[in-house]
Order: structure tokens, then C-alpha cells, then sequence
């Protein structure tokens, strides 16, 4: 007997032993990498420069549309460095000074930076002023010197800047205040003292100043006037020469002011090429002596001869793209031209005054989900042979980056998921015979090694190799990467949804990309023009009585930035990224709707909301319409003006009348409608509760047995609207003249069930809603610190039925039923608190059950991720709990919301540019699955209230089991020892 | 890390204003962030590169970095009162209130808004630096021990151990009469609800 009762403390100190080195949040150092992934991305590339240096690394510096520069390692594409500079600080060009300092150029031309190339940090800053607005030009001469200084020549804002390449002194400005002049080149002939910028007034006049690069002195000043205008861009075709094209687009001109001596030199378009039709664009390239037009879908690449003579050396109607020119030895340019042809591209690099002659020529296959070549950079390297080499960095249509070399695909780099626009989670295939794809566990002997290890490593007996064995065998473990459904549902797909058009599945155990897909919807076409990606619905979950079907997912797109324009639905396969159907509709989309009603193939029922306010309702099927007809007086919507300061409550009404007879098409009604008075009152925010969230019990057990009735409704609308003087920057109104009115408004009956004022207070505000409550984050101007408030809104009419009596006798309204239009008995609670950083995102936790407890994830400005326990913000904290309060866990009142360093879920990892978090269920209740993105993608698994339900994943069976053998060991010797002691006690 | 900590320390503090209205339109804000040397150094949480470390005016309004002697600046800034954040692995720093004057340009007014400790000039410093990972302790029995659990299977260890020893040196008498004591109060005791343990 004295055994049994040893054995059990003993099992308990043993699981014990391990769940009291978790703490409830925080990680270990060790245990990085191992339920979480971080990813990291620049963008699509804007531009792209190579650094020259001879020794070190091979680098590139690019920029990027995400308003990323970064230095990428030319041999594997890896960041060396990275930064993000902010969204008003957009980038405009980048070069490399003096072949150590990356130059670059943003806001509108107004700051110039410089940063060292090795490390990325920053070496000096200036900041560049100027009369009037205008197109802002980089250029970074290679021997230009004053006074032994490199010096950057920067046009901005109608100023011409000589900046110091050493610390970033203007040495000299000059002012082109001519009202009109709009700049389209600086350029500066090598091995003169000359700038020339040169430019266009007045639409019509073209103009040269001639400038003393020593001084900034202006020599000569040329203007000349061509009587039917001109067209946007120029290129460059020489040092002195430009091709520019007429307003109407149909005849080319070459401008040469050599010797400051402007001449024209007219060429129709028609004269060059017989079938050309419609107007021309240039195609800004600095190709000396060629450039490139294009009509309709042909491209012409034109040489310049002489003296203004012109000359077609190819036209193609293949998708082209071209690089600049690339000096490689004196006097010689070269150049990278890519072509499509199916699914291969040609690449061709040839010198700039031998079109026919072909440096190098190349065909490499090109995967088909990468579309178009957008860009081309060209880089080249000496042989060991002495001929030069070339590398090829291209930018797909999907934002990826190539670098081709030698025939090949050196290494590319999906920065299309640097622009998510919508996430979605979807499950696994179920684990069937036949299906698994991993492999076997290995042999018992390794699994008992591996544990022995682990066991060795928790008593800090490992040595620094068995260390490292341990961290590389965790990360390994093959368990969390494979392609099957697990029971904790940990492993799933994340579908993500870039702004260039292109479906990615990642792996939630390692973040690697399952399939990824262009969707053919989101391609540009004739009808299309610019198609747009809105948003990703889940189509199809099947789990009960379709699990033969796949799971697919809705991708609702639209044509064009208006809202008016018409939408594009696509439906993709989950599992294998195929596009399963794709249809145009004749009607935009303004509003989709999921309804919680599915059809016997579980497709999820959709009603779509035009802009002439009709509704279409998808599956268009038949037994799709019958579930909807059940339910149609049941649905109910809302839409939200934010501009006229109106939200409007809908219903259905009828079938489409006066159209086409479209049997799925419907008619609404407007229900209510809130009008903000727009003087006083503008919309900065809207938030609802997540439609699947999982609530599990409505009553709140409260510290004196007492109950708590929690008001849960799915049709509750959080809105915030601010003073419209204070809807600018922080700083920019005073807290008198500020305020912000938070609303909870039903969205039914458009019934207010609650309105607050905070006066002195101003946006940005973020919140998230969730069961009976609501957590927003603003400023307070008067205390000049963001704070962020609590509402819980509590059911009264529930109330009374804490009488266990009355539940007995049945006198209970617990059954009776909860209508919306009933005036609901209400109370709300409410606190502040100080909260210190700005805030870019507000999530919340979501489990399966909704049982465990609810964290907030906080995404900061500093782009991390910071997990905060909803019990700090519980409207009834006090600075005095009771002790029965205590008991119940509520925190003693603070003014300020604490930030444990430990619980940033992000560690010591930023995510980049943070724009979204979202929470996935586990299967699992205690753990939920949350994902992070922006140009940066982070993904971890959190157990806000510890992982209550499963052991963790270092626990050591190896213990468990040196346990069970010492208890066995124990028992013999016990046994043996009481049996001797009896016999003994028998002869005696 | 550490030589850039130096080379801070070693930069005289410049007279330099902390606002100074600026040609055109706005004031300029100018201001250095100052890493102490030694703090981060301790514990094993790589503090971010200086490179790295962001500046961010009224919550993302501008954002910019450190020259390398961990001066900012901030141009073209309308009057009023403005919000500072730095933004660095590994350290915490409070926002910081400024207030830019139209009446007397050049006036400095800065202050911490997590303790409202005003500033002369515009140095900001850590609070604190932040340890995101949690340190493992080393194994020592008495932790053990002295977790909820070990004192349980101390007790546990002498019921089972001593208790015996106690039972076997009463007098059989005296045993019998306890025994018959406690059926008369018709206590259930806590060793009777265990299962097996009545039996003990």
C-alpha cells in the first residue's frame, strides 16, 4: 500500500517538475525558432543598383514599392541590411556615392540621406528646400569634384542642389522659378564641369540651362518652341540629345542642343513603322544611342543616327522589358533585353551600338505563376578569362526577385508577400493510408536518444555539443512540417492574398510556401484594365458530410480603384491553389455579406451588395435560393458612409424588378439610419465582433457568488468618431478643440445602446470587439499619452434569474426568446488606462471553446507584438480589491497598463511595417495560432492561460521513464526488504 | 555595440538648441538618443543593432534614424505640442512630450510622458532595457524541494516512512482505545476517503 501512495506524488512531482519551468507566457532563449517562424521581405523592387566594390561580399542595393532599402547579398539574395523608412518618406531614388555610401533621395525630393553601405546605419541626413513642387532627380556623377568633395546632384522641389558626398553640406543651390518649368533631366556629360538640365514650360516650349557644376553658375539658357507640345516622358538618348514624342503621340522627336544650340528633328511615327495605330508612350530607358516606344501591344526599338536620323532595328509583340546601360570598358555600353516566349524568356545582352550582335543569349524556363518581367537589372563581372560576365536581376509581375545567371536561376525571392491584402486559415488534408507523407518515426533507439538527450539538457548537465544537438533536432522534428491534419490543429494553411494578384499557402509549421498561384482573374486584360484585389472569403469548409471535397476559398476582386467598377469572383482550391472557376460579374461589389448558411455541399452562402444597392446572392443554385428564401426576412446588414458621416441599417425587400429577370438578385430596403452630424462628429472607426468567434458561457460568475449576464450579440457595432479638426497629427489641435464620442450601436433596429465622450481626446483610434466587450486604444491630449478604455456591456434582463428557485419552479426567462427589437435592459462598465506606445494593430486571442482566457495582441509602433492579458483591462480592477475580489483574479487598479518585456510574442523579432494580426483557433483549446504581417510575416503559437490541456513539448518522457524504473527498482527492493523482515519476524 | 556606446559618451553634449525654427513653413526639431553604456550589455538578449533604432514623430507621422553619434532631426514642424517615440530592440524608452512654441522659438519644453519628468534638452535615454526571454534557472535540488510539489512528497515521505514507526512504538492498548474513540465520533476521516488508504 505505502507504494501506491508513493507512486502518485511522485508521477504528480514529475509532470510537475517540468510545467513549473514554464512560465506562462515567455520563452526561453533555446525554444526560439520552435513553434514560431519569421520571414523577412523587401517588396516589389523599384530600383535597383549594384555596388562596384571589388573586395567583400558582392552586394545590391535596391528600393522598393513597400518604401524599403536594403542591401541584399548578391550570391543567395539574403538581407544584409534593411530599413523602412516611414509612408509619407516615399523613396525617389537611390544611388551609391563613392562607391561606400548608399544615396538616397524621398519625400518629394526634400531628403537626401546617406548610409553607410557594410552596416546600413545612417551617415548623415539633409534636407533639401525649394521654391515649388516638382519631379525630384538623383544623379550621382562618378568624378565630379569640388575641392577634392564628390558631390550628388539633386533636383528638387525647382531647385538644383550640389550636395557633399563626405557630410552632406549643399555646396551651392540654384533656383529654376520659371513658372512653368518642368524638369525631365539633369544631366552630366563625364569628364565635363557642365549640368545640363533640361525640361519643358509651358507645354509646348522646350528648355536647356547650361550650368557651371563648380558653382552652380548658370552659362546658357536656351529655349525653343515646338507648336504642337509635347508628351510626358523623355529619354535619354545621348549626353546631349533626347527623344521625346508630340501631345497626339504620333511623331517622334529628337531635341540635340549640343553646344547649347537647340535643334528638333521631326520624325511621324507612321514614317517608321507602316501598321502602327493609336498614340505611342516612351519607354523610359538610358540606353545610349536606342530607345524604345511602344503602341498598343508592340514595342519599337528605334536607333539613333547622326543627326536626328532615325532608325527601327525591332519591333516585337512579345512582352519586353529593357535595363539602362551598363559602361564595361571605355567607350562601350551594354545592355540586358528580356522577351517572352511561352513559357520561356530570352534574355539577350548587347552592346548599345551593335543591336544585331549578341553578347550573350539565353533561354531559361520561367515558372508560369511568376507572370510578366517587369524589370530588368544589369550587372557584369570579369571571367577568369578576362571576358566579361553578366548577372540578371529581374522583377516578376508577381513582386519576386530573380537573379539570373548563366542560363539559370541563381536564387529568387517571393516579395510579393511583403503586400498581403487578406489572410485566410484553412485545414489539412485528413491523415488517410496512402496519404501520409512524412516518414516513419525512426527507430525506437534514436527516440530514446533524443530523450535522453532532452532529459540531460533540463538538468543542465549537456554539454555544449549535446546542446546544439538538442535545438537542431527540435527544429527538425518533422512532426510539425508535415502535409496532414493534426489532432491538436496546429498545422494548417495560411492563404494569403498579395497586391499583386498572387494566392500563396504557407505552412503554419515552417512557413514554407505550399503552392502559390497568379490568379488569372487578377491578370491585366482588355476588359480588365487595372484589376484590384479586395478580399478572401472562405468558400467551402467541409467537415461533415462533404469531406470528400476539397476546401476552396472566394477571392472577390474588382476592377479598376472606384467602387462602381465591376467585380471579379474566383474560386480557388485550398490544397492545390487551382483555380476551380472564375466569373465576371456585370455588377460591382461593394459589400459582401457571409451568411451563416451553408448547402448540403457545405458552399457558405454569399450575398453580394452593388453599388445601385441590389443583392446577389452566390452559389447561384437552386438549393442555394431555397435556404436563402427560408431565412430572408432574417438578414440583416449595415453600411457605413464615412464620408457623409452616415451608417444605414438594410434589409431585404423583394426580387429584382425592372432588370433582367435574375431569380438571385434582390432588392433592399433601408431599415434606420445614424447621422452624424458632420460639424461637430466624422467616423474614424469602425468594429464588429468576428463572425465565427466562439463564445462559451454567457453568465460571469462574479467574486460574491453573485451573476453576471454577459450581453452577447453578433449585431453589435462599435463606431468612434472625433471632432473633424482633430482627425489630422497629433499636435496639430489643441484639447479644447478635440473630442472623441465612441458609440455601441445595435445593427438591427440601429438602436444606440451606448455613447461615451472623451473630451481632449483625439484619434488614431484601434479596437477590437469581442464577446460583450470592446477594447479601444487613442490620445489623450490633455495628458499628451495614448490611453486605451474598456466597455463591458452586461444583459439586465438576466438578472433576476440567479434565484436557484426560480429555475427549479421554471419561472426563468432563460428560454424565452431574445428578439432584437425588444428594448434591451442593458448596463455598461467602463475604464482607462495609459498605455505608452502608439498602436499600428489590435487583435485578441480566439480559441476553439472560447474557454480559455483572452489576450490582447498589441501591435506597436516599434513593429512587435505584444501580448496583454484581458484582465488588465477589466472594468471592475479597484486600487483596493477585496480579498473575494483577489480571489477572483482581479488586478489591483493601476493608471497604466503594464508592458512585461516577456510577453512580446514577437520576442526579440520585429515584424517589419506591421500591418495586421490574425488569430486562428487550434484544435486545442488552450492554443491559438496567430499570425502577424506586414513587409515582414511572423508566426507563432500562444496558450494565453498556459497549455492546461497537453504536456508541452519539452516535456521529457525520458524522466517520466527513469521514474517508472526507479519506482519498479524501489518496489523489488521494498518487497524483497518486508518479505525478510516478516520471516524474521516469524522466527522470532 | 559597445564602441558606439563609447563614442556617445564621449560627444560633448553640443549647445546646439533642441528647437530652432528652420527656413520655411515649420520649426526643426533636433534631439539625440543616448544608450548608457553597460545597460544591455548584461544577460544574453542581443540588444538591436544602433542601425536599427527608429525615431517616430506623432506615431508614425515621420520616421527617421540616428546619424552615428545618435543625433536626430526632425524638419519642417508646425507649432504645437508633439509626441516622440523611439523605437529600439532591447530597450524601453518613454515617449517624449515636445512642445514647439510659434511666440519663442528656440524654447525648449520636453518632457518624459511615462513619469513626467521634464527635460532640459532633448537626450533621450532608455528607461530600461527589456529582456524578452525568460533565464533558465540552473537545476538544484532544493528548487525542488521547495516547489508545492516537493513539499508534498516531503510529508507524503514521512506519512509513509515514519508514520509506521509511530504506529508500531504505541502501546497496543492505547491503540485499540484511539481506535474505538474514533468510531464513536464517527469522523470520517481524510486517510477513509482515499481509495485504500482506510485500508493503511
Amino acid at each position: 500500500m505505502a507504494i501506491r501512495s508513493f507512486f502518485v506524488p511522485f508521477l504528480l512531482f514529475a509532470l510537475c517538475f517540468n510545467s513549473s519551468l514554464t512560465p506562462v507566457l515567455s520563452l526561453y532563449e533555446d525554444q526560439v525558432g520552435l513553434m514560431d517562424w519569421h520571414q523577412q521581405y523587401i517588396g516589389k523592387v523599384k530600383q535597383a543598383v549594384f555596388s562596384t566594390q571589388k573586395t567583400g561580399r558582392r552586394r545590391v542595393i535596391v528600393s522598393t514599392e513597400e518604401n524599403v532599402i536594403a542591401s541584399l547579398d548578391l550570391r543567395h539574395g539574403e538581407i544584409f541590411w534593411r530599413h523602412l523608412l516611414g509612408s509619407n518618406d516615399v523613396i525617389d531614388g537611390i544611388d551609391i556615392g563613392l562607391g561606400k555610401y548608399v544615396i538616397t533621395l524621398s519625400s518629394g525630393g526634400s531628403i537626401l540621406r546617406s548610409w553607410n553601405l557594410p552596416d546600413g546605419q545612417m551617415v548623415w541626413e539633409s534636407f533639401l528646400q525649394g521654391p515649388k513642387h516638382s519631379k525630384s532627380l538623383l544623379l550621382v556623377p562618378t568624378n565630379l569634384k569640388i575641392e577634392k568633395d564628390n558631390v550628388i546632384v539633386v533636383f528638387s522641389n525647382g531647385r538644383l542642389h550640389a550636395v557633399s558626398c563626405i557630410d552632406g553640406e549643399v555646396l551651392w543651390n540654384k533656383d529654376f522659378e520659371a513658372e512653368s518649368f518642368e524638369v525631365q533631366q539633369v544631366i552630366q556629360p563625364p569628364g565635363s564641369d557642365l549640368i545640363y538640365v533640361v525640361g519643358f514650360a509651358a507645354s509646348s516650349q522646350f528648355e536647356m540651362y547650361q550650368i557651371n557644376a563648380r558653382n552652380g553658375e548658370l552659362l546658357k539658357h536656351e529655349s525653343e518652341t515646338f507648336s504642337s507640345g509635347f508628351f510626358r516622358e523623355v529619354s535619354l538618348v545621348s549626353s546631349e540629345t533626347v527623344a521625346a514624342l508630340d501631345s497626339t503621340g504620333s511623331i517622334l522627336l529628337t531635341i540635340s542642343f549640343q553646344n547649347g544650340e537647340i535643334s528638333f528633328q521631326q520624325t511621324p511615327i507612321s514614317n517608321l513603322v507602316e501598321d502602327s495605330s493609336g498614340p505611342a508612350v516612351i519607354i523610359p530607358s538610358s540606353v545610349p544611342g536606342i530607345f524604345a516606344i511602344k503602341t498598343n501591344a508592340i514595342t519599337i526599338f528605334i536607333r539613333v543616327i547622326g543627326k536626328g536620323k532615325l532608325e527601327v532595328v525591332e519591333t516585337t509583340n512579345h512582352e519586353t522589358a529593357v535595363s539602362n546601360a551598363l559602361p564595361i570598358s571605355e567607350g562601350q555600353q551594354a545592355f540586358a533585353l528580356v522577351q517572352h516566349a511561352g513559357s520561356e524568356i530570352h534574355l539577350a545582352v548587347k552592346l548599345a551600338h551593335d543591336w544585331d550582335g549578341n553578347l550573350l543569349k539565353e533561354s531559361i524556363k520561367m515558372d508560369q505563376q511568376r507572370g510578366l518581367v517587369h524589370k530588368v537589372f544589369i550587372n557584369n563581372y570579369i571571367r577568369t578569362d578576362r571576358s566579361h560576365g553578366f548577372r540578371v536581376l529581374i522583377v516578376m509581375e508577381d513582386h519576386s526577385l530573380l537573379l539570373l545567371q548563366q542560363g539559370a536561376v541563381v536564387w529568387s525571392r517571393e516579395d510579393g508577400l511583403a503586400s498581403i491584402i487578406d489572410v485566410t486559415a484553412s485545414e489539412l488534408p485528413v491523415e488517410r493510408d496512402g496519404v501520409s507523407v512524412a516518414k516513419v518515426e525512426h527507430n525506437l533507439f534514436e527516440w530514446l536518444k533524443g530523450h535522453m538527450l532532452k532529459l540531460k539538457g533540463t538538468l543542465m548537465l549537456a554539454s555544449p555539443e549535446d546542446v546544439a544537438a538538442i535545438q537542431s533536432m527540435r527544429l527538425k522534428s518533422s512532426e510539425k512540417s508535415k502535409m496532414t491534419r493534426d489532432h491538436n490543429g496546429f498545422r494548417k494553411l495560411l492563404i494569403v492574398l498579395t497586391r499583386a494578384g498572387k494566392l500563396f499557402a504557407l505552412h503554419t509549421g515552417d512557413g514554407r510556401i505550399v503552392w502559390s498561384h497568379l490568379l488569372r482573374s487578377l491578370h491585366k486584360s482588355e476588359a480588365c484594365k487595372s484589376p484590384i484585389g479586395l478580399n478572401m472569403y472562405q468558400w467551402q469548409v467541409p467537415h461533415h458530410h462533404a469531406l470528400d471535397e476539397n476546401p476552396s476559398v472566394l477571392v472577390i476582386s474588382r476592377c479598376g480603384p472606384s467602387s462602381g467598377a465591376p467585380g471579379v469572383l474566383s474560386f480557388v482550391d485550398a490544397y492545390t491553389g487551382k483555380e476551380l472557376n472564375s466569373l465576371s460579374l456585370v455588377h460591382a461589389v461593394v459589400q459582401v455579406i457571409p451568411l451563416p448558411y451553408t448547402d448540403s455541399t457545405e458552399q457558405r452562402l454569399h450575398l453580394l451588395i452593388d453599388s445601385d444597392k441590389h443583392a446577389h446572392l452566390y452559389p447561384k443554385s437552386s438549393e442555394a435560393l431555397g435556404i436563402f428564401k427560408r431565412e430572408f426576412s432574417n438578414i440583416y446588414w449595415y453600411s457605413v458612409e464615412e464620408l457623409d458621416g452616415i451608417i444605414k441599417g438594410h434589409a431585404l425587400k423583394c426580387k429584382c424588378t425592372g432588370e433582367v429577370a435574375d431569380e438571385f438578385c434582390f432588392d433592399t430596403r433601408d431599415l434606420w439610419s445614424v447621422v452624424f452630424p458632420s460639424e461637430s462628429e466624422k467616423i474614424i472607426a469602425t468594429v464588429t465582433r468576428k463572425s465565427n468567434e466562439v463564445v462559451h458561457t454567457q453568465a460571469k460568475v462574479i467574486a460574491d457568488q453573485d451573476v453576471m449576464y454577459k450581453y452577447i450579440s453578433r449585431n453589435l457595432l462599435f463606431v468612434a468618431t472625433v471632432a473633424p479638426k482633430g482627425s489630422g497629427e497629433i499636435g496639430s489641435v489643441t484639447p479644447e478643440e478635440s473630442w472623441l464620442v465612441v458609440y455601441l450601436i445595435d445593427t438591427v433596429t440601429g438602436r444606440i445602446l451606448h455613447r461615451v465622450t472623451h473630451h481632449g481626446a483625439q484619434g488614431p483610434v484601434h479596437a477590437v470587439f469581442s464577446e460583450n466587450w470592446v477594447v479601444y486604444h487613442y490620445f489623450n491630449l490633455r495628458a499628451h499619452r495614448y490611453e486605451m478604455s474598456v466597455i463591458e456591456i452586461y444583459d439586465q434582463s438576466r438578472a433576476d434569474n440567479k434565484d436557484v428557485w426560480k429555475l427549479v419552479l421554471g419561472k426563468h426567462n432563460l428560454t424565452s426568446p431574445i428578439s432584437l427589437f425588444s428594448r434591451p435592459e442593458v448596463i455598461t462598465k467602463s475604464q482607462s488606462y495609459f498605455f505608452t506606445h502608439s498602436v499600428k494593430a489590435i487583435a485578441v486571442t480566439s480559441t476553439a471553446k472560447g474557454i480559455t482566457s483572452k489576450q490582447l495582441l498589441i501591435g506597436t509602433i516599434g513593429d512587435q507584438v505584444l501580448a496583454l492579458d484581458k484582465r488588465f483591462l477589466d472594468p471592475r480592477r479597484s486600487v483596493n480589491p477585496t480579498q473575494a475580489e483577489k480571489e477572483e483574479g482581479i488586478i489591483p487598479l493601476t493608471d497604466s497598463l503594464p508592458i512585461i518585456p516577456q510577453s512580446y510574442v514577437t520576442h526579440a523579432l520585429r515584424v517589419e511595417g506591421l500591418r495586421g494580426i490574425l488569430t486562428v483557433p487550434a484544435k486545442l483549446e488552450s492554443t491559438t495560432l496567430v499570425f502577424a504581417h506586414g513587409v515582414d510575416l511572423f508566426f507563432t503559437q500562444l496558450a494565453p492561460s498556459r497549455t492546461y490541456d497537453s504536456l508541452t513539448e519539452d516535456f521529457s518522457y525520458a524522466l517520466l521513464l527513469l521514474t517508472i524504473v526507479a519506482l519498479v527498482a524501489a518496489i523489488f527492493v521494498t518487497w524483497r526488504l518486508s518479505e525478510r523482515k516478516e520471516l524474521q519476524d516469524k522466527w522470532r | 555595440m559597445a564602441p558606439i556606446a563609447r563614442l556617445l559618451l564621449l560627444v560633448l553634449l553640443s549647445t546646439a538648441l533642441t528647437i530652432s525654427s528652420g527656413s520655411g513653413d515649420g520649426y526643426t526639431i533636433n534631439g539625440r538618443v543616448k544608450i548608457p553604456q553597460g545597460l544591455g550589455t548584461k544577460g544574453f538578449a542581443l540588444p538591436g543593432k544602433m542601425s536599427n533604432i527608429k525615431v517616430i514623430l506623432n506615431g508614425g507621422q515621420i520616421v527617421t534614424y540616428l546619424r552615428p553619434d545618435g543625433y536626430f532631426s526632425f524638419q519642417n514642424i508646425p507649432a504645437g505640442t508633439h509626441l516622440v517615440e523611439v523605437a529600439a530592440i532591447g530597450y524601453f524608452f518613454s515617449p517624449v512630450r515636445v512642445d514647439v512654441s510659434a511666440r519663442n522659438p528656440g524654447k525648449v519644453q520636453a518632457a518624459l510622458t511615462e513619469n513626467r519628468k521634464g527635460l532640459s534638452e532633448l537626450v533621450l535615454e532608455p528607461l530600461r532595457d527589456e529582456q524578452y526571454y525568460e533565464i533558465r534557472e540552473p537545476f538544484s535540488i532544493m528548487n525542488v524541494v521547495k516547489s508545492p510539489m516537493g513539499l508534498m512528497m516531503g510529508f507524503m515521505l514521512l506519512v509513509v516512512f515514519i508514520m509506521p514507526k509511530l504506529v508500531e512504538n504505541m502501546d497496543p492498548e492505547e491503540m485499540k482505545r484511539a481506535q474505538e474513540e474514533m468510531r464513536n465520533q464517527g469522523v470520517p476521516s481524510l486517510a477513509s476517503l482515499l481509495p485504500g488508504g482506510g485500508r493503511n
